[in-house]
């Protein structure tokens, strides 16, 4: 009934025609709420179903033209950090750390994540403060007013790749690649109903790094003949804002070395670098989880008690 | 209700020496603990108590929120960045916040629809309820502009659409959107103004709350029946029995909310508002937060022109007339029974309507195309005419149920269906401490 | 409520006292965050070690650089004022602590313990007064130390407070050579 569709605002890298009918924001919770409960209601008010949804206008579908995006729904992967008990996998988020670094790195920036912050990826002190010596930071001024390049130290951010988005853009064909601090969580396609209603209590969260390891798996599908890809642009049938992007493929089987015994291929690097986005975007997301199932947890017995005082207080009177 | 003399007796030598000279315990033991409120309240009645709560909340994870935030233009996104990841229980204050605004309304929405059912607006209590509806009206300048704040691409593409409103006022539209942005577009000057004001308007909510407070403690609380206390048997002390009540209302309430913040912190917002603000690059496709989508479908379904109003205008005039309609309420319905209880097609209408608010709610966040412009047309019309036509003409036809005599009666009729408690039990006191 | 109160009181005494107990525990775990937020942040602590090129200093000269906000002198002494902050009898000194952070708390406050062994010619010191916050003068006094414009205190040359109203010596802070020309701070 609602149509899946990319509505992800676009980056300079967005291509393919577009009617804001198909540009439908995802991800934006209490409209699916209100969506279901407005379809209940109208059952319920007896005006019906009929000519209500979507459906009403349901267009022509063709293959090589399609009209929403993504063509292809992001699959739902296993993460270890789904669910009200989810933990990162260090492992995984040292080895998505390795993808960034060897590939994602040189195009994309991650501005707001300090390698001090990397203790979270299991490192030690001593691991945190050789890997930082590995980048150059760009300081000053110095005492004499030059501006000087040093090693990294822990309090670092990683350095950006280019020196401004106006470099960035003009080095990747006019589209500057996107900082991938957030991305996870500034990424996500509609999840329609009924699914945004199971969404809550199955408290699916991970639409992010679904989307991001979907469409790094996604670039070696065929177009469907006829389909106008766009020249210098990649087909991509998981790409939220059109057919394809500039970006093409980033990674290969076998470009990154993993020293733990973990399968080399486009899949196990996708999920990898995903997992590790995810951390990049909500560093805190085990502490958030803990703490909140001991809130719960509290809630409940404090909640049982206060019920129990209340039904005291009450007893004898009628109301 | 405030009829009778205040029973406070202050027990202690510092007690009278206070209450001789500035009686604020007589105040608070009147008004919070002797005050007697209605002794068939149901659950729908707690939800007073969770707004005030939940604006204490917001208030507190506000201000320890803008030690940490900074109001420039080029700052905002990464110092609330900074909250998240660095400032100590920093992500865990700006989710509370952020769920904290959307429960907030969700907490609002409950008041005023329990307002509605029961005709808590009908005289004497027009003031209290008006009051209600411009600390509605505080609260939603509030929230929009605290989602400015974080300045991403919804913070300021909504700022833009929203201050765009203005432009349609004919003549001096454009000169007072230049007014409120501080510029030609939203910027810096915008950003500022809008932690401003976003810093005050709570504490403004506050001040209107206690008018709210006060009235009510004037004409007493309106209950399930719509029936005035006529007997102290009607009536319970505020404290314990309302006290306890409102307390497990809370925390059945903060549950659901602490699930939000916790496991689904984003559900409610819009993944757009993670990339910072551009003001060259608009989002495909924006919508405001959830709890303005009604009002939102409002404005869009108007796409002709009316006469000399352009559909623009007319828009605007829709959204802000569709505020107004709350304002009028307790004059458009004619009524002389309060509780949609006793009255059959008013309770009928009533879930019409509440179900239409969802609908335009749902239609806000659709595309307007298609039939989505027509359904919203519909919706829009059915809003107007809740107000406009059933509740005047539905008071003139309706024959409403036969009410009871008095509050103790429908709750002696009540238990004596389901074979509930003693009928001596009305006769507690209302002041058992 | 005559129909609770002929209810075993101790079971109800005991629910009420749960109830308000745990609502109390809730009230102090919703405190802390407030509370916890107004600690330095991370990226606050991560900023804590400056490392200082002193390659320049000749005896008799200072600098000055910020660490944690706060400025730290590096001052390379003379044999003049390592004599006078030898010369110093312990007994005489108004805090009689090294106040170190190199060194054991209750380390005295002899002038080898106000530096770093091997290096006694190199005051490296908080030029913080320890009264109430303001910046001492070097040089200045009657001690040949530092001289608080603000309040009169008065430090020696191996920063150890001798007059006024300040309580204690100079704060030392965590520093040691990295090289003969460098120095880390914290």
């Amino acid at each position: 009934m609602i149509p899946k569709s990319g509505n992800r605002f676009s980056d300079k890298i967005m291509l393919g025609t577009m009617t804001a009918r198909q540009r439908i924001s995802r991800g934006y919770g209490m409209k699916k709420i209100l969506a279901s409960l407005a379809l209940l209601g109208l059952v319920a008010a007896g005006i019906g179903a009929t000519g209500t949804g979507a459906s009403a206008q349901e267009e022509a579908h063709n293959e090589a033209a399609p009209t929403h995006f993504p063509i292809d729904e992001p699959k739902e992967m296993d993460w270890s950090f789904a669910g009200p008990f989810g933990t990162y996998d260090k492992a995984q988020l040292q080895r998505g750390l390795k993808v960034y670094k060897e590939v994602c790195s040189a195009c994309h920036s991650m501005n707001l994540v300090a390698f001090r912050t990397l203790e979270g990826l299991g490192y030690s002190d001593a691991q945190i403060k050789t890997l930082a010596a590995e980048y150059t930071i760009h300081d000053g001024p110095n005492d004499a007013g030059d501006m000087f390049d040093r090693p990294g130290k822990p309090s670092d951010h990683f350095p950006p790749p280019f020196p401004n988005e106006e470099a960035a853009a003009a080095a990747n064909g006019g589209a500057a690649p996107p900082d991938m601090s957030l991305l996870a969580k500034a990424r996500g396609v509609e999840r329609g109903f009924p699914r945004f209603v199971f969404d809550i209590f199955t408290q699916y969260a991970q639409g992010g790094p679904d989307y991001i390891h979907s469409l790094l798996t996604g670039y070696d599908q065929q177009p469907p003949a006829g389909m106008v890809i766009p020249e210098g642009t990649h087909y991509n049938p998981y790409f939220l804002s059109g057919v394809s992007l500039k970006m093409p493929k980033p990674l290969s089987d076998g470009q990154v070395t993993y020293d733990d015994g973990a399968p080399q291929t486009v899949d196990q690097y996708s999920r990898d670098v995903s997992a590790f986005l995810m951390w990049a975007a909500e560093p805190h997301l085990e502490d958030r989880k803990k703490t909140g199932f001991r809130v719960l947890v509290f809630l409940l017995l404090f909640g049982a008690l206060v019920y129990l005082t209340k039904r005291k207080v009450w007893a004898g009177v009628a109301h | 209700m405030s009829e009778g003399h205040s029973t406070y007796t202050p027990k202690t030598g510092i007690g009278r020496w206070f209450d001789s000279r500035m009686p604020l315990p007589r105040l608070v033991y009147d008004s919070f603990i002797a005050y007697p409120v209605p002794r068939n309240l149901n659950y729908a009645w707690t939800f007073g108590g969770i707004l005030a709560l939940m604006l204490a909340a917001q208030i507190l994870t506000g201000i320890v929120l803008a030690m940490h935030y900074a109001a420039d233009s080029t700052l905002a996104f990464d110092s609330v960045e900074k909250i998240m990841r660095d400032v100590n229980s920093g992500w865990l204050l700006r989710y509370l916040h952020s769920n904290g605004a959307s429960f907030f309304f969700v907490a609002v929405y409950i008041h005023i629809f329990r307002g509605l059912y029961y005709g808590s607006y009908k005289a004497p209590r027009e003031l209290l309820w008006i009051l209600g509806c411009i600390i509605y009206l505080l609260m939603m300048a509030t929230g929009f502009m605290g989602y400015v704040l974080p300045w991403g691409q919804m913070s300021f593409w909504g700022a833009t659409v929203i201050t765009g409103f203005f432009t349609a006022i004919p003549l001096v539209g454009d000169w007072i959107q230049q007014l409120l942005l501080g510029g030609f577009a939203v910027d810096n000057p915008t950003l500022n103004r809008f932690f401003a004001l976003h810093y005050l308007l709570p504490f403004m909510i506050a001040g209107v709350v206690v008018l709210h407070i006060w009235a009510l403690h004037v004409v007493g609380q309106n209950n399930p029946t719509g029936i005035e206390v006529k007997s102290k048997t009607d009536t319970l002390a505020f404290t314990p029995y309302a006290t306890i009540k409102d307390g497990f209302g809370m925390i059945v309430f903060l549950f659901v909310f602490a699930y939000f913040v916790f496991y689904l912190p984003n559900y409610l917002g819009h993944p757009d508002n993670y990339t910072v603000a551009n003001p060259l690059k608009t989002p495909a496709h924006i919508v405001p937060e959830w709890y303005f989508l009604p009002f939102y479908a409002i404005l869009r379904a108007i796409t002709f022109n009316i006469g000399p109003i352009n559909s623009k205008l007319g828009g605007v005039l829709c959204m802000f007339g569709a505020i107004v309609m709350l304002f009028l309420v307790p004059w458009l319905d004619t009524s002389k029974v309060r509780s949609a209880v006793y009255r059959p097609w008013y309770k009928l209408f009533f879930w019409l309507f509440m179900a239409d608010a969802i609908l335009l709610g749902w239609l806000g966040s659709q595309p307007a195309e298609g039939s989505y412009v027509f359904m919203a047309q519909m919706a829009t019309l059915f809003y107007f005419a809740f107000f406009l036509v059933a509740l005047p003409v539905l008071g003139l036809i309706e024959t409403p149920r036969r009410l009871p005599n008095s509050i103790t009666e429908a709750v002696l009729e009540k238990n004596k269906g389901r074979g509930g408690h003693p009928a001596g039990a009305t006769a507690a006191p209302e002041t058992k401490g | 409520m005559s129909a609770t109160d002929t209810q075993d009181p101790n079971r109800r005494d005991f629910l009420y006292v749960a109830t308000g107990m745990a609502a109390v525990v809730g009230a102090g775990a919703v405190a802390w965050p407030f509370i916890d937020q107004m600690r330095p942040d991370a990226s606050t602590l991560a900023l804590a070690s400056v490392e200082v090129d002193v390659s320049s200093l000749t005896p008799g000269m200072s600098l000055v650089v910020k660490w944690r906000g706060k400025p730290v002198v590096v001052r390379n002494r003379t044999e003049q004022e390592m004599k006078d902050g030898e010369a110093v009898n312990l007994a005489e000194l108004k805090d009689p602590i090294a106040r170190n952070a190199n060194l054991p708390a209750d380390a005295p406050a002899t002038d080898a313990n106000r530096t770093t062994p091997g290096k006694e010619a190199w005051m490296v010191m908080v030029q913080v007064c320890t009264h109430l916050g303001c910046i001492p003068l070097g040089q200045e006094g009657d001690f040949g130390g530092w001289f608080c414009p603000c309040h009169g205190s008065v430090y020696d040359t191996a920063g150890r407070i001798r007059k006024g109203p300040a309580p204690e010596n100079m704060a030392v802070p965590v520093f040691q050579f990295i090289s003969d020309t460098k120095i880390r701070i914290g």
